[in-house]
């Protein structure tokens, strides 16, 4: 497929249309709403079929196979967040809670951006390693390394960073996919072959749903878009791409296959949207929820979906043509 | 029936703060409370941007002594910040020693 074809064809993907629809239910003023235990059950129920099905999947990978993408993994949740902070503050002049605070949320992973990708794959009939959910939960440790950067630079130690640290790595979509992978690997291909039905069938559909939801939510952060400027604007862009691009290029260093080094790019590209507002704001609290809120769930969800997605997928492609040209 | 005057104070906060702010009014002295979720409008529009978790409502039957402590702490640690307001209103209640 060339790009117009794959751009288009994600354009026209259920899940980018229902995450349109969503948007324009919002600034419609629809009375659509989700009930709010039914959006956080989906959001379960997603992160655990992600968990488990990798966990299946990871039959057979030795450690060694492992190591590489985990170590880049790592590497993206330190380096992200910091270079994120230095663009904020020295470009942007933001002040350091407002800097690290952004760092914090464009340095850790977006659930929906990251399950779309794997979804993505899944549509394309490109394998991706099991492994991949234990690589999402560690670039999690992006908030903790962008919020240390904050309260280091302010010196305030009133609350405990040890106390983000406990809840960043007890929060669900952790606990959730390291506990799926964990579920996956006990029940193996017999026993996921019974519960198939509900983790496996009803996962695009109920995805499709949470799209729907989260278009309404970005849709609802668009308000503050007056507030951010032409700077976030930019920046909710470019560094998604930037960050994008350095993810798929690491994974396939790293050894990584096709889809594999597509979905590293696209975690690496999102930016959180539950974890990173509540540490910040428990954390932070000087830094304005409406900037962050608004660029990343405003500016950068919905240019990953629609855009960022395709891109990083042509991107890795191609990139594979590249080394076996060599 | 015999009433004693207590103190009640009324605590609304962002949701993510409801378990910090309990254990703290009880280490101040509040023996007990009653929390639930609500939502509404404020200055700072923090309730509109987050959508996870509602805005949370603390009612504490308190001595005067008591009040005053859980109003300064959160002056000193949580309305510079956060979007909490609080208030405090005289109460006639029976039982008044299972308060102060």
């Amino acid at each position: 497929m060339d790009t117009l074809e794959i751009l288009r064809a994600n354009l026209l993907s259920p899940l980018v249309l229902a995450f349109v629809l969503g948007m324009i239910a919002t600034l419609v003023k629809s009375d659509v709403e989700f009930p709010e235990p039914i959006y956080k059950f989906m959001g379960i129920y997603l992160l655990l079929a992600i968990g488990i099905n990798g966990g299946v999947d990871l039959a057979g990978t030795t450690f060694a196979e492992f190591i590489w993408p985990a170590a880049a993994a790592i590497f993206l949740a330190v380096a992200t967040p910091t270079w994120s902070y230095l663009v904020l503050r020295r470009v942007g002049r933001f002040d350091v809670a407002n800097a690290a605070g952004i760092a914090a949320h464009y340095g850790s992973v977006s659930s929906v951006t990251f399950i779309a990708a794997i979804s993505l794959m899944e549509s394309a009939g490109q394998a991706v390693e099991g492994f991949i959910p234990a690589l999402s939960a560690l670039m999690e440790w992006g908030i903790i390394v962008a919020l240390f950067i904050g309260r280091f630079n302010l010196r305030q130690g009133d609350t405990s960073l040890g106390e983000v640290i406990r809840d960043t790595l007890t929060g669900r979509s952790v606990v959730l996919l390291m506990g799926g992978l964990l579920i996956g690997v006990i029940i193996g291909e017999a026993g996921y072959e019974r519960i198939e039905p509900v983790f496996g069938d009803l996962f695009r559909g109920v995805l499709v749903l949470f799209l729907l939801e989260m278009g309404m939510v970005a849709a609802r952060q668009l308000r503050g878009f007056a507030k951010v400027g032409a700077f976030m604007v930019g920046f909710g862009i470019i560094m998604p791409l930037l960050h994008g691009i350095i993810g798929v290029t690491l994974g396939h260093l790293a050894g990584l296959s096709v889809g594999g080094s597509f979905v590293l790019g696209a975690i690496a590209a999102s930016s959180s949207y539950i974890d990173a507002p509540a540490a910040v704001r428990a954390t932070l609290p000087q830094a304005n929820p409406s900037i962050y809120l608004t660029s990343s769930l405003g500016i950068t969800l919905p240019f990953n979906l629609i855009v960022g997605l395709p891109l990083f997928y042509l991107y890795s492609q191609q990139l594979y043509r590249w080394w076996y040209a060599i | 029936m015999r009433t004693t005057p207590v103190r009640l104070v009324t605590m609304i906060a962002e949701g993510l703060l409801e378990d910090r702010l309990l254990q703290e009014i009880q280490k101040l002295g509040a023996r007990g409370y009653t929390c639930s979720a609500v939502h509404g409008h404020g200055t700072r529009g923090i309730s509109e941007s987050f959508w996870e978790g509602a805005q949370v409502k603390i009612e504490t039957l308190v001595s005067p002594e008591t009040a005053e402590r859980i109003l300064d702490h959160l002056v000193a640690h949580y309305f510079h910040d956060y979007a909490v307001i609080a208030y405090v209103s005289v109460v006639e209640t029976v039982r008044g020693e299972k308060y102060l």
